[in-house]
């Protein structure tokens, strides 16, 4: 049984964001909602750390707040987001704007709610420019073209001068890309960028985010529902449930050897391609957190809860260097629970290659 | 004329938007000429992306939309021709439809009893008892129970939302359903709290299922059959199996290699293939048809395509 928090201090040094116990609320009529409830990981230069959880786990939360755009009734209670020497849960908001956009950029799930309808495409890029970079309207219209070309927007001089009704969801995301890198950033932060979007556009634009990351060599936090996107993308996976992560690891870690109970639970409750038998839904809702539920918040809807689940919180215990998983099935003196039979065959499946269209 | 083996029968049809007059005017072709069959207690599946005229086709069988051409049966009966009321009656009293959006789709100032029982009311049950009675039953058939009853829609979650969605379709025991993306707006956990609830009263109800969904995979898991739509096109239909192994239109090829498997394994290495209409086919001599090209797997082609996919499937087998 080992704290995380002490684990990653050996290896500092290529760490570009550090999130430590960071725990957020929001004031609402019915009382103070725990939005995040304590979470703690690093982001290491060139690297995408996939945030995975349902609606409502605080995962937009989470990456808000390192953006500094909750809002108002947002309090953030606890902890500390480390980044370039600055703890970004103290930095006031002229200062912020060093940082938001500059060094940190962030691409939001609905492309055309980010964009300005009344504002041509061209000088929504421009304006990035003219503002982050201080160049002036000519370099940056240069520069907005050349950006419109690495995000992969043909016939850039036509387009520059087009509103954003006139192009596809595809089209848009790309130009909200390209916004989004004219700061220069060196984090990229994706709020499920591509669940808006149908599957073959979105193949391209993970394609378009996977080759910037490549080029700018960009640390990327990717926050999606879709382990499908997960497996894609993702060096590193947070599994995010009721505001906590219950389970950190490498893509190859969670999904063939997930330890929580939650992480199987996902694994399982949706058919692949190959899947015939009959799914392992997941009973219940997840939790009211103005209320969050005792001890491991999961365990009102695992079937093979503990009785100490419902009592202390899990604290993470270690399966490799980078495998930790909250979960008391973990202690020594836990019974053995095997892994539900469907989620077996499946890994076993997977591990196998599972070649579907050769 | 019908064919006796299916209980839904669609032949050519078509269902054009215009917008506009004189030069203006703009003709929308959200289906272009599709004909398919939907046997007794199957589920056929309906894919495609958004825009390909999957949720148009539904909402035309079921006249949501009068259709422009093209013909549809319903256990022989012909249901697109003009609208009567016995015709309307008949429609409504034997294909149900579940909708995509539970928030929409409920109003908020009718109880969940007067949501779920006023099918039962607007065909003729006066017996308050008996409708609370039989609405009560459903409740619990879909995972809810009595004291839901008399509250709202915005009491519930979204998977509750749409079970209730469910219970009011399936209340008036239709012979088919038609789902309109019922789980694509609901939380993963969710997600196959529903799809086991529609197998489930699938089986103990035998309904036939016409699904639409965006969702490959769920579409996979669901039919038994699957339609792939392209900008208006049926391009192809065949077993989910055969679809998934075999598929043979370069469109199928191109959706099936964008869909992302949660395998980071087979995910590293995917390679991805494009669609592209022009370079895929040559239709300047040849236009393309519907044709049969092994038991139960239809392809949209020309004849020449046809040569190629034919020994296409004498290699793998």
């Amino acid at each position: 049984m080992q704290d995380r928090r002490h684990v990653h201090e050996t290896r500092q040094d290529d760490t570009i964001l550090r999130v430590r116990d960071l725990k957020v609320s929001f004031r609402s009529y019915g009382g103070l909602v725990q939005a995040v409830r304590g979470i703690s990981f690093d982001l290491k230069r060139g690297e995408t750390v996939a945030v995975v959880g349902e609606s409502g786990s605080g995962k937009s939360v989470s990456i808000k707040t390192i953006m500094g755009i909750l809002p108002s009734n947002a309090i953030i209670e606890s902890g500390e987001i480390m980044y370039d020497g600055k703890d970004l849960t103290k930095v006031s908001e002229d200062d912020f704007h060093e940082i938001r956009g500059k060094r940190i950029g962030l691409i939001f799930q609905d492309p055309l709610s980010a964009l300005n309808p009344i504002m041509k495409i061209g000088k929504q890029i421009t304006e990035a420019l003219v503002l982050a970079q201080k160049m002036n309207p000519k370099e940056a219209r240069g520069q907005a073209l050349e950006l419109m070309n690495a995000v992969g927007i043909s016939d850039a001089e036509r387009r520059f001068d087009q509103y954003p009704f006139q192009f596809s969801g595809g089209m848009r995301q790309r130009i909200v890309i390209a916004i989004a890198l004219a700061g220069d950033p060196e984090i990229l932060i994706c709020d499920e960028p591509t669940t808006a979007l149908d599957v073959t556009v979105q193949a391209r634009i993970l394609e378009l985010i996977n080759s910037i990351k490549k080029s700018r060599n960009l640390s990327v936090i990717f926050i999606t529902h879709d382990l499908g996107v997960v497996a894609n993308m993702a060096d590193r996976v947070n599994v995010m449930y009721a505001g906590k992560i219950v389970e950190t690891g490498t893509s190859e870690e969670i999904f063939f050897d997930p330890a929580h109970p939650y992480t199987w639970a996902l694994l399982s409750s949706m058919p692949d391609l190959e899947t015939k038998e009959r799914l392992l839904a997941i009973p219940g809702t997840p939790p009211n957190m103005i209320f969050p539920p005792k001890g491991d918040a999961f365990a009102p809807r695992n079937k093979n809860a503990l009785k100490i689940d419902l009592e202390m919180e899990p604290p993470f215990f270690k399966l490799s260097e980078t495998h930790y998983a909250a979960t008391w099935l973990l202690h020594p003196k836990a019974p053995k629970v095997e892994l539900p039979e469907v989620l077996k065959a499946r890994i076993a499946r997977m591990k196998g290659g599972g070649e579907l269209h050769a | 004329m019908p064919s006796s083996e299916y209980l839904l029968e669609v032949q050519g049809l078509r269902q054009y938007f215009a917008s506009g007059r004189g030069k203006n005017r703009l003709v929308v072709k959200a289906v272009d000429d599709i004909s398919f069959g939907v046997k007794p207690a199957e589920t056929f599946g309906l894919v495609g992306e958004s825009g390909c005229g999957k949720t148009t086709t539904g909402r035309t069988i079921i006249r949501l939309c009068d259709p422009t051409a093209g013909r549809v049966f319903f256990d022989g009966r012909e249901v697109s021709g003009r609208m009567t009321n016995d015709l309307r009656k008949y429609l409504t009293d034997n294909i149900a439809m579940i909708f995509q959006d539970p928030i929409e789709s409920l109003n908020p100032r009718m109880t969940i009893e007067e949501i779920v029982g006023e099918g039962l009311k607007v065909r003729g049950l006066k017996d308050k008892a008996e409708i609370r009675r039989r609405v009560v039953e459903m409740l619990v058939k879909v995972g809810l129970n009595e004291e839901h009853a008399t509250r709202y829609p915005h009491e519930f979650s979204g998977g509750q939302r749409q079970r209730i969605g469910i219970a009011r379709a399936v209340i008036v025991k239709p012979k088919m359903i038609i789902a309109d993306e019922p789980v694509s707006a609901l939380d993963v956990s969710i997600q196959a709290q529903v799809i086991n609830l529609l197998n489930d009263l699938k089986e103990e109800l035998g309904l036939t299922i016409l699904f639409i969904a965006h969702d490959l995979s769920v579409v996979k898991y669901f039919s038994n059959r699957i339609g792939v739509m392209y900008y208006g096109r049926l391009v192809e239909v065949a077993k989910g199996d055969d679809l998934y192994k075999n598929p043979l239109h370069p469109y199928t090829r191109a959706l099936l290699s964008a869909i992302p498997q949660p395998n980071p394994l087979t995910e590293r290495t995917r390679q991805r293939v494009d669609y592209v209409p022009d370079r895929d086919h040559d239709y300047s001599t040849e236009q393309p048809t519907m044709v049969e090209v092994e038991p139960e797997h239809f392809v949209l082609c020309s004849p020449s395509e046809l040569l190629e996919y034919r020994r296409r499937i004498a290699q793998n087998v």
